[in-house]
Parts: C-alpha cells; structure tokens; sequence
C-alpha cells in the first residue's frame, strides 16, 4: 500500500512528526534544528549562562534530563552531569544504568551520590519516616544535594530538564490556588543568592513531545518507565487537563507560560520577597529559616527508622505528591 | 500489527492498515502525550501502519516535580 506522505515544512523530506502548535511537520533533522533553536532562544531571551561558565546538569536518567545534556554539550556548553540515588527500588537501578551509559558513550562526567550510601536513607523510606508524599521527600533531597554539588563543584549554574508541560502543569496549580509567592518565583532562570547556585530551565520553551523526540532521533536511550511513586499525583492530573485544551487548541501551553513569564511575572517582582533573614543549618551550613534545614530533618528522621522497600509502601498507599 | 505499550510495559495485537491518528483513538490516548515508533522510527499522525509493523506507543509524560 503506497501511503500518502506528510512531508517536512522546511525540506519537504518525509516528515517524522507533527507538531500542531507550530501548524507544521519536520523531518527528523529539522525537528533537532527546532529543538536547537528553541533552546538557543531560551538560554539568551533569560540570560541563563554565558559559554564560558561550568554548568551542572541534574540528571535522573529520564529523556529531559538526558536531551538538556544532550543539547547543552551539541550547542557548545561545557555541562557536567550530577545523578542522585533515591533508592527507589528497580526503578532507580535501571535509571542510573542509562544515566551512566549516556555519559560514557559520550564521554561525559557524571557525579554520582547515592542516598542509601552517603546519608542512610532512601525515598521509600523517607516517604514513611516522614508521613509526607514520597515527592515532598524526595524533592527537598534532591534540591539540597543539587545546590550543595554545584556550589561544591565551583558550578555557578545548576540546570535541570523541566519542560514547558512541568512548567505550565506547576503553573496551572499554583494558578488554582493563587499562591502567589511561589507563582512569583517560577521563573525559568532563578539567581544564585547566598547558599543557592543560579538555578535554569533551557528547555522551558519545549514540550515534553518534542523533548521526547530528540531523544528517539537521536537515539539516546532513557528511562521510559514512570517512577512507581508518581502514580495518581496532582501533577499529572495538571498535565492530562492542560493536554485536552491543546488538542483542541494547540499552542495554548506555551501561550499560558510563556506569556506569564513575559507579561504577569514583572508585575509580581515586588513579591518576590529576596528571603526573609536566612542563617545556617547547624548540621551542614545550608541555608535555612530555622535551626535546622529541611534536608538534615528529613535525613535524621529517615537514617533512624527500618529501611522500607518500595513495594511495601506501594501496596499500602497508592497516592504521591 | 504488534504494539507495545508502556507504562506498565506490555503488548497488544491491533489491526494494521489504518493510519497511527486513528489506532491512538481506538487505545484511547491522547496525541499529546504520546509519540508513535515504527520500526524503529517515529512516524506522523497519518502514517498508515501495516500488518506487518512492529509498532511502539511511548507515552511522553513524566510525572515527578
Ligand atoms: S515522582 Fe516523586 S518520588 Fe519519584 S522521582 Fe519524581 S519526585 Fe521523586
Ligand atoms: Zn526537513
Ligand atoms: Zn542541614
């Protein structure tokens, strides 16, 4: 059967994927040289770094993470990656397994910290010692590790892979609320402050569809399985009813963040309260409101109870952040 | 044809000879959130799949913050 063929917008090669919100198709090498470009756009119309500067990647192993090192070290970057071990089961091994083969095919540097290993615990576990979502856990380890290697490793940039899907759906909730402290700082670039790397999103501008196809051209093998914790969390729910208005009016995502990044958050700079006095945690110096940071308290609570396997805290609750 | 699904990881049998849009709908999945991967490479909306393919629906979306 001889198929009509849908045809590249650029080239007019056989396409590879359509991308409603740009109202076109692309060829497998137009669709990279779109990526490219809207990471480039990103990079400078938020000034993230400069080509001269270290960058630390945060990388789980998943396609974001994988496609920012990716693209970062294609557009010229000097990026060095930092995979954290949380513990969580098979899921964990088989992502620092394509973490470590990416970097090695590439000849990239991939840090590597294992909770389990260099603090006592791990995200299961946590998830029970602190009676909290296992993502609560698991994101105040996996922010204080990442500032800690970055400030640590001399990197004046840490970056990570939230797409434009993370950025709308985490916009879309604190929206819901009106929380309008944390809709204050959700920027793609946060500056570095005492205690904090700077902190950026070069693929802000890119749906997790497109970051999903560059890793499939080309050919970067990644985490494809969900973390078993994610299962039913707000955030997906965020994702699924933001996906059903851009089927029926693509372009509509990138429409609700990238215009509230350029027109709304200027106007909510005034509440960005640059921290109310921070002093040092007395465990590990990080910077903290109290006396002890929110790392070290989920790190004691956790190092002091029974290690819990994944599967035990599935099949008694299955709800996350 | 043969698809595989993911998340959880397993495979089902469909009828080739329709295009990827119209098997997307049958499984109920949203375009969005899913790329379509024929024989090892990604295909358009109006691909026609054959019988004959070894087809992949990989979902795109993660869930963690
Ligand atoms: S889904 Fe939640 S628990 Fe799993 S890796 Fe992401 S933040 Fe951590
Ligand atoms: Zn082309
Ligand atoms: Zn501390």
């Amino acid at each position: 059967m001889v198929a009509s063929v849908s045809k590249c917008r650029v080239c007019k090669q056989p396409a590879v994927i359509d991308l409603p919100r740009h109202n076109a198709k692309f060829c497998a090498e137009h669709l990279l040289e779109l990526c490219r470009r809207q990471v480039t756009k990103a990079i400078e119309q938020f000034a993230m770094f400069r080509s001269e500067e270290r960058i630390l990647v945060a990388v789980s192993g998943g396609k974001d993470s994988l496609a920012v090192w990716d693209l970062l070290i294609e557009l010229g970057y000097q990026a060095d990656g930092l995979y954290v071990g949380l513990g969580i089961g098979e899921y964990s091994d088989v992502s620092g397994q394509y973490a470590q083969a990416f970097a090695e095919r590439r000849g990239l540097h991939l840090h590597r910290v294992d909770l389990r290993d260099q603090y006592g615990y791990d995200i299961p576990t946590a998830a029970r010692a602190t009676r909290r979502v296992p993502c609560s856990a698991c994101g105040t380890s996996k922010r204080h590790l990442f500032d800690r290697a970055a400030l640590d490793g001399g990197y004046p940039v840490l970056v990570t892979g939230h797409n434009l899907d993370d950025e709308a759906a985490v916009l879309f909730g604190n929206t819901l609320r009106w929380d309008v402290p944390y809709l204050a700082r959700q920027l793609p670039v946060l500056g570095a402050r005492p205690g904090f790397p700077r902190k950026a999103k070069p693929l802000c501008r890119l749906t997790e569809r497109e970051t999903a196809a560059w890793c499939i051209v080309r050919g970067i093998d990644y985490q494809v399985e969900e973390c078993p914790m994610a299962a039913g969390n707000r955030h997906l729910a965020y994702k699924a009813a933001l996906n059903g208005v851009e089927e029926d009016s693509p372009g509509t995502k990138a429409a609700f963040y990238l215009n509230f990044v350029e027109r709304m958050a200027p106007l909510l700079a005034g509440q960005r309260a640059e921290s109310a006095e921070l002093g040092e945690c007395q465990r590990c110096g990080a910077p903290t409101t109290g006396e002890v940071c929110a790392f070290c308290r989920v790190r004691e609570r956790s190092a002091a109870h029974a290690p819990v396997p994944v599967e035990l805290l599935l099949g008694s609750k299955r709800r996350a952040g | 044809m043969r698809v595989l699904l993911r998340n959880p990881r397993r495979e089902v049998e469909l009828a080739g000879g329709r295009p990827v849009r119209t098997v997307l709908a049958e499984l109920g999945l949203a375009r969005e959130a899913h790329l379509v991967i024929r024989n090892g490479t990604l295909v358009v909306d109006d691909a026609v799949l054959d019988d004959g393919d070894v087809v992949e629906v990989r979902p795109v979306i993660s869930g963690g913050t």
